[in-house]
C-alpha cells in the first residue's frame, strides 16, 4: 500500500539537516507494522513524510514515497494531504496538544471529519458516533465534555476513537501510549488491534519500546540513525536480531522474572 | 550504639485541596498514612506506582519540596521538617540528600555552560573551595558515570544526549557525597537502550560509594532489576512491600497483579492480543 523508496528527508534548506537516510520500506495492506528506534533515529520524521506533513521546514530531498490505495490511483506522499481522514489518519502522542481546549470533544470532531461524512443532520451524525463510541467500550458522554475534563489515557483513547472512526485503510500512531501508565497502555493497544483486525486495514505503530512491539506488530522495521536497518516478521527479528544494533536493543532489555543483566547472556551468544 | 536509619517514615499523610473556591472543596489525600524505612546499610528501595499514586508528592515530601499535613519523616534520626531549631539544617540537609528528576534538560539552564552548575554545587554545598578544588570533585563525581570534567567542559545541554546529559545530573548529585538520593523517574524519558546503562550506574554507587537510593518510577522492569526492595503505591497508600521476587514474582495485592500483567514484555504475549489475532489472519 505505501512504497518508500530510498528517501532522504531532513529540515531547513540552507542548513540541511539529514533526519532519515536513504531509507525504503514496504507497508502492505492488513497488517500492523512496528517501527522501532530511539529519539532521533529519524522514525518520526519518515511517518510525517509518509502522511505528507510538509510543515514546519521538513523536506524530501530525494527519492518517493507512492501510497496506492484500494479504489484510488497511485498518489505521491505530496498529495497525500487530500486523503486525509479518509484513507488515511493519524494518531500523535500528545493528546492535549491536538485537541482544541476550548472545544468539547464533539464539535472538534464533527468539525473534523471529511466534508462527505459531515453532510446531513448533525444529530443523526453524533447518533452514529455514539454507537461507534460504544463500540470500541467508550462511554458516550465524553462527547461533551471539553479535553482537560479527560484522563489523558481517556484522551488518547478518544483520538484513536477519532482515527478510526473515518474506516481509513491506513492508520499512523505516533508512539500512542508513551507517556500513560501500562494498564491504560494496555488497554489502547488491545483497542487498537481490535480496530485493526475488525476494519482489515494497517496500522503503522512508532514506538522505542520493544515490549510494545513485540505484544501487538506482526512485522517490525527497525531504524538507527536514520536508516532501516532491519525489516522481518516480529517473532523472527526478536528470536533471531541479525543487525548488531538490533541485537543490542534487544540484549539490552531488562527482563522481569529472570533478574539477570541480559547483557551477559548476549556475550555467551557471540562466540 | 547502632547505627540509625537513613530514613524513616512514620503515618506520613498529605492532603491536597480539591476544587470548591476559598473555603469549600473536599480534601483528599494525596499520600495517605505511609510508613517506610530504609536501613543504615546501602540498598536501593523503590516506590512503583502509576500516575496520581501520590509517588512524586512522596518524594517531594523527602525533598522538603512539599511539607506534610501530618506524621513525620526522619533523616539518620533528625527530623527533616517542622521547626527551624529542630529539624536538620539546611546546608547537612542538602548535603545528605540529594534529588535527580525526570528531565535531564528541564534540570539545567539552556544559557548557562552545564559545567557551571556543577561547580556551583560544590561551592555552594562547600565541598571545597578554590577553583582546583572544586575542579577535582567535579572530576571525581564526573567519572564515577563514565564522564569527566574535560568532556563536559564548555559544552551547553544541546551538545549532550537525554542519556549523557542524565548521567551528568547523577554526577551532580554525587558531588556532596550524600547518604540518600531521590530519584523521581530517573530514566523514563531516556531511551530504553541507554535505560540499563544508567540504572547499572545506581547500582554501581550504592555497592561502591554506599550511597541509598529511593527510586520512584512507574516502570517495573527496571525496579524489578535494580531494587532491594519494592513498594507498590496506589491510590496514596503503600499496598504492598518486599524484595521484588515477593512482590513481584508472587503478588498478594490484585492491583499489583493486574501491573505485572499490564507490563508489555518480551516472550510473553497477552492471551487477549493472541485471541485477537486468531480471530482473523492477515493477508
Amino acid at each position: 500500500m505505501i512504497e518508500v523508496d530510498n528517501v532522504t528527508l531532513g529540515y531547513g534548506s540552507r542548513n540541511f539537516i539529514t533526519a532519515v537516510d536513504g531509507a525504503s520500506m514496504t507497508i502492505g495492506r492488513n497488517e500492523i507494522v512496528g517501527v522501532a528506534g530511539e529519539s532521533g533515529s529519524g522514525k518520526s520524521t519518515l511517518m510525517r513524510a509518509i502522511y505528507g506533513d510538509f510543515s514546519t521546514g521538513l523536506r524530501l530531498r530525494s527519492g518517493r514515497i507512492t501510497a496506492t490505495f484500494p479504489d484510488r490511483a497511485p498518489i505521491d506522499c505530496s498529495e497525500m494531504r487530500k486523503t486525509w481522514w479518509q484513507d488515511i489518519s493519524y494518531v500523535p502522542q500528545g493528546s492535549m496538544s491536538v485537541l482544541n481546549p476550548l472545544m468539547k470533544v464533539h464539535k472538534q470532531l464533527i468539525d473534523g471529519l471529511p466534508k462527505h461524512k459531515r453532510k446531513g443532520d448533525r444529530r443523526a451524525i453524533r447518533r452514529d458516533l455514539e454507537t461507534f463510541l460504544a463500540g470500541l467500550d467508550l462511554d458516550p458522554s465524553v462527547l461533551d465534555a471539553y479535553p482537560h475534563q479527560l484522563s489523558g489515557g481517556m484522551r488518547q483513547r478518544v483520538l484513536v476513537a477519532i482515527a478510526s472512526y473515518v474506516g481509513p485503510h491506513l492508520i499512523l500512531a505516533d508512539e500512542p501510549t508513551t507517556a500513560l501508565d501500562v494498564v491504560v497502555q494496555k488497554r489502547i493497544l488491545l483497542m487498537l488491534v481490535e480496530i485493526q483486525r475488525r476494519l482489515g486495514n494497517t496500522l503503522v505503530l512508532v514506538s522505542h519500546d520493544l515490549g510494545v512491539h513485540y505484544q501487538i506488530a506482526d512485522r517490525l522495521i527497525i531504524m538507527f540513525k536514520g536508516e532501516v536497518v532491519e525489516t522481518g516478521p516480529t517473532d523472527e527479528i526478536f528470536a533471531n536480531p541479525k543487525h548488531e544494533y538490533t541485537q543490542r536493543l534487544i540484549g539490552s532489555l531488562p527482563r522481569l522474572g529472570t533478574r539477570k543483566s541480559t547483557v551477559t547472556a548476549l556475550r555467551r551468544a557471540t562466540p | 550504639m547502632t547505627e540509625p536509619n537513613v530514613l524513616e517514615m512514620t503515618g506520613l499523610t498529605r492532603l491536597f485541596r480539591k476544587g470548591g473556591g476559598l473555603f469549600g472543596g473536599k480534601s483528599f489525600a494525596a499520600v495517605d498514612d505511609v510508613t517506610f524505612t530504609l536501613p543504615a546499610e546501602p540498598c536501593v528501595s523503590s516506590i512503583v506506582g502509576e500516575s496520581g499514586s501520590g509517588k512524586t508528592t512522596l518524594a517531594r515530601m523527602l525533598l522538603r519540596l512539599v511539607t506534610p499535613t501530618s506524621g513525620e519523616i526522619r533523616l539518620l534520626g533528625r527530623p527533616v521538617h517542622g521547626q527551624k531549631t529542630e529539624r536538620i539544617d539546611d546546608m547537612s540537609f542538602r548535603r545528605q540528600v540529594q534529588p535527580i528528576f525526570q528531565n535531564p534538560f528541564e534540570a539545567f539552564s539552556a544559557y548557562l555552560p552545564v559545567i557551571d552548575y556543577l561547580r556551583a554545587t560544590a561551592r555552594n554545598l562547600e565541598v571545597a573551595e578554590g577553583a582546583r578544588a572544586v575542579d577535582a570533585e567535579v572530576d571525581r563525581a564526573l567519572r564515577m558515570v563514565g564522564l569527566s570534567l574535560a568532556r563536559v567542559e564548555g559544552k551547553f545541554i544541546r551538545q549532550f544526549s537525554g542519556g549523557e546529559l542524565q548521567r551528568i545530573s547523577v554526577a551532580r548529585a554525587l558531588i556532596p557525597r550524600p547518604r540518600l538520593i531521590v530519584a523521581d523517574e530517573p530514566v523514563s524519558m531516556v531511551d530504553a537502550s541507554l535505560r540499563m546503562s544508567i540504572v547499572n550506574i545506581f547500582k554501581r554507587i550504592k555497592d561502591e560509594e554506599g550511597i541509598s537510593f529511593v527510586y520512584i518510577t512507574h516502570d517495573l522492569s527496571t525496579a524489578y532489576y535494580l531494587s532491594d526492595r519494592v513498594s507498590i503505591m496506589n491510590k496514596g497508600r503503600i499496598i504492598e512491600s518486599g524484595t521484588p521476587a515477593d512482590v513481584l514474582d508472587d503478588p498478594a495485592e490484585a492491583y499489583t497483579q493486574e501491573l505485572m500483567n499490564a507490563v508489555p514484555r518480551v516472550n510473553d504475549r497477552w492471551p487477549e492480543i493472541d485471541r485477537l489475532k486468531a480471530a482473523s489472519v492477515p493477508a
